[in-house]
């Protein structure tokens, strides 16, 4: 029996550039793992669950560091802490949606540490799944969490196709809000992904939550002008307020002038694999003020079509009213 | 696959410290300088390093894979540090990296090289004057059974450096990583609005 407390032998490399991280992660393959705060990693490997045989940690690679405006908004370097995110004064004045959602990952300790690509790029959190159980989601061929005695109140409400996880990531529906873009290199080269696209759902593969193959490393996140000074909101429902992941939350971007909402944004956390945009709220709210009545109105919207588990049907209010806490907050 | 081939574009400046290790090289003898294994590329890292802790420089022999608890408890027999859930979790382990609070069970010694790290027994002056957190959480009765107190102490220190008077209310929110199990938490709330003179 290991003892869980130690990690299990391991090989560590600490490249300081880039194209070595991306050298060493298309050499070592599926031998090698990424590492930024490795807030989800060590869990992973004390508890046995994976066994990478090398550890490629990025934190020597600079270029990966620090938040900068560009031409058409900032650009995020992909080691950013969820810390520095938090309390970066120009994402606080015009992304404050990020800097919220940033703020409200697990602890402070966490935050100090993990980084913005490790929470994209970080994998479910289904504890069948964690506990290093072959299930779909591991390459088996069972689901334990879809059946009648599953324990799946933190499960999906939309987009299973075998797996019932849902994203676990607090910045991942607020990116996907802003229209943020994915900066991804490879051996092959750089690739520019919108956020939307970058998290993918079991039925395109369920092994992956992200487009990230081996020997990609996700070096920055690009948020455009066009949301800066928007109207946002975030919320995030979870257990207790610190430590736990969200069971639902709202990242809301809208564009209000003359007292009617132009354009919007509305992406709900924790009810799918991937962040899900709510287009038909948005749709409804376009063109009405951000008000009560238009709350009242679009209140059933996000919850349509929604296929609860047996413990998780609290979620769909919970989307509902998010929405609506949205619209008139 | 021919991993060994990486070798020739991974130059040894290009890594922090770039000295070649690989676990089954020291094993075998070979000494940290050996070429790694065949099976991994070069350019792992080191494992006698020097660590800053507590304003000392120590050398120590740290595994790849190792946690800074670990490195602390086992290695340089710091025990104030304490390891509890091991998985960010409680905060129990918190320690000061370049006066900012981590969880020590969940970094890497490795991470920590050319890094000053504080922990509870680095506190005390010179001459055994406890530090402004733990003479208020004794003043306070902050702890009760005592076993989050070296973690509690660390984030009020880290809070009290960053914002030398901070409302309760941010206190709150600072101290909000460490977990207490009996509960504490105005006790120790109490302990830093009075370390930071707000309380009398
Ligand atoms: C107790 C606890 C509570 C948590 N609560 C929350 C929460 O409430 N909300 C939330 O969102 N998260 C939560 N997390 C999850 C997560 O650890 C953090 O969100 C953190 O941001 C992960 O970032 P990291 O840099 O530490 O990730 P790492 O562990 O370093 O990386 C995570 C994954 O991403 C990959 N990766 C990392 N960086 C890159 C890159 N640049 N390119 C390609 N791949 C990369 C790694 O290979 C790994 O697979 C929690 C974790 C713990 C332990
Ligand atoms: S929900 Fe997904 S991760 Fe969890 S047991 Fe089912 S297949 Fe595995
Ligand atoms: S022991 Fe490190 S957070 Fe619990
Ligand atoms: S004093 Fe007992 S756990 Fe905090």
């Amino acid at each position: 029996m290991p003892s869980n407390d130690n990690m299990p032998e391991m090989s560590l490399y600490q490249p300081v550039q880039v194209e070595d991280a991306i050298s060493l992660a298309g050499t070592l393959a599926e031998r090698g793992w990424l590492v930024g705060g490795g807030q989800d990693t060590y869990g992973w490997i004390k508890d046995r669950a994976k066994r990478p045989e090398a550890l490629i940690d990025l934190n020597g690679i600079e270029s990966m560091r620090g938040i900068r405006e560009t031409a058409d908004g900032i650009e995020i370097g992909a080691l950013v802490t969820l810390t520095e995110l938090a309390n970066n004064a120009l994402v606080k004045e015009r992304y404050s949606l990020l800097s919220s959602a940033a703020g409200r990952v697990a602890s402070p300790q966490i935050r100090n540490i993990g980084t913005l690509g490790g929470n994209v790029a970080q994998d479910v959190r289904c504890w069948y799944y964690r506990r290093g159980l072959n299930c779909y989601r591991a390459g088996g061929n069972l689901c334990y969490a879809d059946t009648p005695e599953g324990q799946n109140r933190e499960h999906a409400l939309f987009g299973a196709s075998r797996c019932v996880a849902v994203s676990p990531s607090d910045t991942a529906p607020a990116l996907v809000a802003l229209e943020a873009q994915m900066v991804i290199r490879n051996a092959s080269g750089e690739r520019v992904v919108a956020a939307e696209d970058f998290f993918i759902g079991p039925d395109v593969d369920i092994r992956h939550t992200t487009v990230l193959r081996t020997g990609d490393v996700l070096t920055a996140v690009r948020i455009p002008a066009k949301w800066a000074n928007a109207e946002f909101y975030f919320e995030k429902v979870a257990d207790r307020n610190v430590w736990d992941f969200a069971l639902v939350s709202i990242s809301a971007a809208m564009k209000v002038t003359n007292g009617t909402i132009e354009e919007s944004r509305m992406v709900a956390g924790a009810v799918e694999c991937t962040p899900r945009r709510l287009t038909s709220v948005e749709q409804a709210i376009q063109g009405r003020a951000r008000n009560q009545e238009t709350a009242d109105a679009v209140a059933s919207l996000a919850s349509q079509g929604a296929k609860p588990l047996n413990y998780n049907h609290f979620k769909m209010p919970l989307m509902d009213n998010l929405v609506k806490r949205a619209l008139t907050v | 696959m021919g991993p060994n081939k990486v070798n020739i574009t991974l130059t040894r400046r290009r890594f922090i410290k770039s000295v070649i290790f690989s676990a089954a090289a020291a094993s075998s003898g070979a000494g940290w300088y050996m070429a790694s294994a065949a099976s991994n590329p070069a350019g792992g890292v080191e494992r006698l390093v020097s660590i800053n802790v507590n304003g000392r420089v120590r050398r120590v022999d740290v595994l790849p894979q190792e946690t800074l608890a670990h490195t602390l408890r086992y290695k340089l027999g710091l025990t104030g540090t304490k390891v509890a859930c091991n998985r960010g979790e409680c905060g129990a382990c918190t320690v000061l990296i370049d006066d900012v609070n981590y969880y020590s069970c969940s970094t890497l010694t490795h991470n920590v090289k050319d890094r000053a790290v504080l922990t509870v027994e680095g506190l005390r002056a010179e001459d055994g004057t406890l530090h402004a957190v733990q003479a208020a959480f004794i003043q306070e009765l902050s702890p009760a059974c005592g076993f989050c107190t070296s973690g509690q102490v660390m984030s009020a220190v880290a809070l009290l450096k960053a914002n030398p008077k901070p409302t309760r209310q941010q206190a709150r929110e600072a101290m909000s990583g460490n977990l207490c199990r009996c509960g504490a938490y105005d006790h120790y709330l109490n302990g830093v609005m009075r370390a930071s003179g707000q309380l009398s």
